[in-house]
């Protein structure tokens, strides 16, 4: 399994701090955030934008949250 | 169910002296007690938004006040309400969160006649004012008219800022830029306001510019146009945003106002994000006849609210919508 973030049960903006950290360590390629709310997803495309990272893949998972995969060449 | 379903199931009896209830949305509810006289009463609390008790107290008095300040009232008392863990905390603690509040509770020229506590698992802390208007100058979110120039009194951003506090992304200037801005009162501005006789005002909190500005939009009749460029922000909120610090109220915001909205052009998300954030102890959004609206600015400027600034316009239609420009 690759890289991942679960940002699950977390509350704003954990969830951005935990990704903004895995970006700042991994500073290129592709790893997984889990996330469970809209609040959640929303700001890390706001991160991912500002940080120069591509989310490529949203995925909706069965409990309302969603899976990002983000890139970065 | 959110909380007006909740209340729309509940019948309230109508009193000719109950000028302002629960119907309009608006800040506080006033009652007649003489043709001269009107009582304002409001009550407002929360959970720390900030780490230093002191702080807090500060913070959460002052916004308590603002509604009073909104409906064109002078506050007279207030009264504290606390919800404390005793187990967890410190009475040093309590002793801090009220003599913040104390003290500007003095600043706001009010006295504190008592209060009530409570032991709960999470700190909370607020206060209930009780302020006079005469009945004929009472500011309602219903008295905006088109042509009306609308002015804010302080800048947006302390929702995302307040976000960016929780993640430990604030340097000690920052938090103290942000404390302070929290911490002032809406008092000048609602005098400056009051002498000068305005149309409609509320204070922007927690459903953002864009959600209070829509309430008067709907309570006037009219429609607002508000030119984003103009609207004065927190230096760091945009730099915030982008980093994704953005509160969940304020994401839910854009999302209940979207379908009241006219955007064009389109609207950058960074931007959006600032006009719905949710405000804590925000400014005064004042709707001002054009021809008083120097007069109003010129006031506002020389009692140096943090800011005075034209936002937008009314224009009557379409109505109930509000125009991002």
């Amino acid at each position: 399994m690759g890289e991942q973030v679960d940002a699950r049960g977390l509350s704003c903006p954990q969830p951005v701090i935990l990704t903004h950290n895995k970006m700042k360590v991994l500073r290129k390629g592709v790893f997984e955030v889990l996330v469970d709310t809209d609040t959640s997803r929303e700001n890390i495309s706001r991160l991912a934008k500002n940080e120069g990272w591509e989310i490529i893949d949203t995925k909706k998972t069965e409990d309302s949250g969603y899976i990002l995969t983000l890139r970065k060449e | 169910m959110d909380l007006t379903e909740i209340l729309n199931c509940l019948t309230f009896d109508k009193h000719p002296d109950l000028l302002v209830g629960i119907e309009t949305s608006d800040d506080a509810g006033v009652y007649r007690l003489t043709p001269e006289i009107a009582l304002i009463q409001t009550l407002d609390f929360f959970t720390p938004i900030v780490n230093d008790p002191y702080d807090f107290g500060r913070i959460a008095a002052t916004n308590a006040f603002s509604d009073v300040y909104a409906m064109g009232g002078k506050p007279l008392t207030a009264m504290n309400i606390v919800c404390f863990p005793i187990k967890e905390l410190d009475k040093d603690t309590l002793r801090a969160i009220l003599q913040g509040g104390l003290e500007v509770i003095h600043k706001a020229g009010a006295v504190m006649v008592g209060g009530h506590s409570v032991e709960d698992r999470e700190l909370k802390y607020g206060l209930s004012v009780t302020g006079i208007v005469h009945p004929d100058k009472i500011l309602t979110n219903a008295g905006a008219k088109p042509g009306d120039l609308l002015i804010l009194t302080k800048p947006l951003g302390t929702g995302i800022l307040s976000t960016a506090l929780k993640g430990g992304k604030l340097n000690e200037k920052q938090t103290c830029n942000l404390t302070e801005l929290m911490a002032t009162l809406n008092k000048d501005a609602a005098e400056v306001m009051t002498d000068i006789g305005v149309n409609a005002c509320t204070d922007i909190t927690g459903f953002g510019l864009l959600g209070h500005a829509l309430e008067i939009a709907k309570a006037s009749n009219v429609s607002i146009r508000i030119y984003s460029d103009k609207v004065p922000v927190i230096s760091d909120a945009i730099e915030f945003a982008s980093m994704g610090m953005i509160p969940e109220g304020s994401h839910l915001n854009q999302k209940f106002c979207r379908q009241y909205l006219d955007i064009s052009p389109e609207l950058d998300p960074i931007t959006g994000d600032i006009l719905a954030d949710a405000q804590t102890s925000g400014g005064l959004l004042i709707s001002v006849p054009e021809e008083k609206s120097k007069q109003l600015l010129n006031g506002l400027i020389e009692r140096k609210t943090p800011a005075a600034k034209v936002i937008g316009e009314v224009f009557s239609e379409p109505k109930g919508v509000i125009q991002i420009r």
